[in-house]
């Protein structure tokens, strides 16, 4: 979706900020939304590209002007009404109807196995790649109204693969309807003239993380 | 608003107070048997205290003592991240990105915040914010340059924009006047904002 989450090439924002000894929360709220998040999710009920599609469909004006963590509740409030963990009612209430079904919360000792999982979105299905390393590409202009990677500032641009990562879960489709639809996975590289035009440094270049249904030959 | 005490009916206003939502929310979804705090607890104090930016560090520091090492790091990041235990979430697949005398590499996701953390920990606000996704596409000598650290017009710049499931960690320069250093005086020298290319190490 053409949502206020796909940032990449806006003016307007300001200079970048870096707090100096930052601490990795800044009050326990957001340590909790975090850690409700995970411990949330590994329920099963959705996986991390639903999790994104979640966020970005806080409406836009909200989404600028509300912080990192806020966005994280507001997708897991989402999600869990969404998948029905917990109903709209009780959400409202603060207050249960009704013990989840046969669920099976995080237990501490469920953390670390959980955090140490390795295998998140590549995959082992046998697909053939639709480009080499080398070869030149062109990405397509796609405004889905749903989930996508391809980031506004790289629809229709002319790039080149720079390095296949092999075969991964399609997270376009898998955050609208759970499908992996296995594909590979290409870094992309574009010349920053290519993106942003004559004014870019003539020797920059952005590379971007993309599947083999974002692409067409070059 | 967010100073309001209850909580019965106040979620017609979304984006009011969400420390009281998110209290709310914990004890809604405990009453429910969904989470247990104490995994909340354990789940805050792996970022707080044991999976950070020293984690990086380490890798940072071995590859530039060990050749061996950082041929295999930048061969195949995820397999020599791992030799150290630094595995998992977020960070299940691994790019290790080698600056030079030439070429400056800067990370950043435009599209949320996605960032190594086994090797990093969570993002900081600024890698999250709205002028860092925005900008680093379209400008990063300027972002570069905003935060001390700009490039010779003669050094390449490569931004690498992480939209899928593969996390970058950047190889530093290491600097000069620091032969001899243990690989844990290096380490200790070593930047998270290196280590996403924003800066570079200074001894």
């Amino acid at each position: 979706m053409n949502g206020a989450h796909d940032l990449g090439g806006m003016h307007g924002f300001g200079p970048v900020e870096i707090e100096k000894g930052e601490p990795v929360f800044h009050s326990r709220w957001e340590a909790r939304v975090f850690a409700l998040n995970l411990a949330s999710g590994f329920h099963g009920k959705w996986n991390i590209d639903m999790g994104r599609y979640a966020r970005e469909q806080m409406p836009a004006a909200d989404y600028l002007a509300t912080t990192y963590y806020e966005h994280w509740l507001f997708g897991l409030e989402k999600l869990l009404v969404d998948q029905g963990l917990v109903s709209a009612k009780e959400l409202q209430a603060g207050r249960p109807e009704a013990k989840a079904d046969a669920a099976r919360a995080m237990h501490v000792a469920d953390v670390a196995p959980f955090l140490r999982n390795r295998r998140a979105a590549r995959l082992d299905a046998d697909v053939a790649p639709r480009f080499r390393a080398g070869a030149p590409v062109v990405t397509r202009n796609l405004h889905p109204v749903g989930h996508t990677r391809l980031p506004r500032y790289a629809r229709g641009r002319r790039g080149v693969i720079h390095r296949d990562h092999g075969v991964f879960i399609f997270a376009d489709t898998h955050a609208m309807s759970r499908d992996r639809k296995p594909q590979h996975c290409y870094s992309v590289r574009f010349s920053a003239r290519e993106l942003w035009g004559p004014e870019a440094a003539a020797r920059d270049s952005i590379f971007v993380d993309l599947w083999d249904d974002h692409l067409d030959p070059g | 608003m967010g100073d309001h005490p209850h909580h019965d009916d106040e979620h017609d206003r979304p984006l009011s107070g969400p420390a009281l939502r998110v209290k709310a929310l914990e004890s809604l979804l405990t009453e429910k048997g969904l989470v247990d705090p104490q995994a909340l607890d354990e789940l805050i104090d792996t970022y707080q205290t044991k999976v950070g930016p020293r984690n990086g560090a380490r890798i940072v520091a071995r590859a530039w003592t060990d050749p061996a090492y950082k041929a295999r790091l930048l061969a195949d990041a995820t397999a020599a991240i791992a030799e150290f235990g630094f595995i998992g979430r977020q960070g299940e697949d691994m790019v290790v990105l080698e600056n030079t005398s030439k070429v400056r590499n800067v990370v950043v996701c435009t599209l949320c915040s996605c960032y190594p953390w086994p090797v990093l920990g969570l993002p900081p606000v600024w890698y999250k914010s709205a002028p860092y996704r925005a900008r680093a596409v379209i400008d990063p000598r300027g972002v570069l340059k905003e935060l001390g650290s700009e490039p010779a017009p003669d050094v390449e710049v490569r931004v690498w924009d992480s939209t899928a499931e593969l996390r970058y960690l950047v190889l530093p320069e290491r600097p000069a006047g620091t032969e001899g250093w243990s690989e844990e005086q290096l380490a200790e020298i070593v930047t998270r904002d290196a280590m996403i290319g924003v800066a570079q190490v200074r001894r």
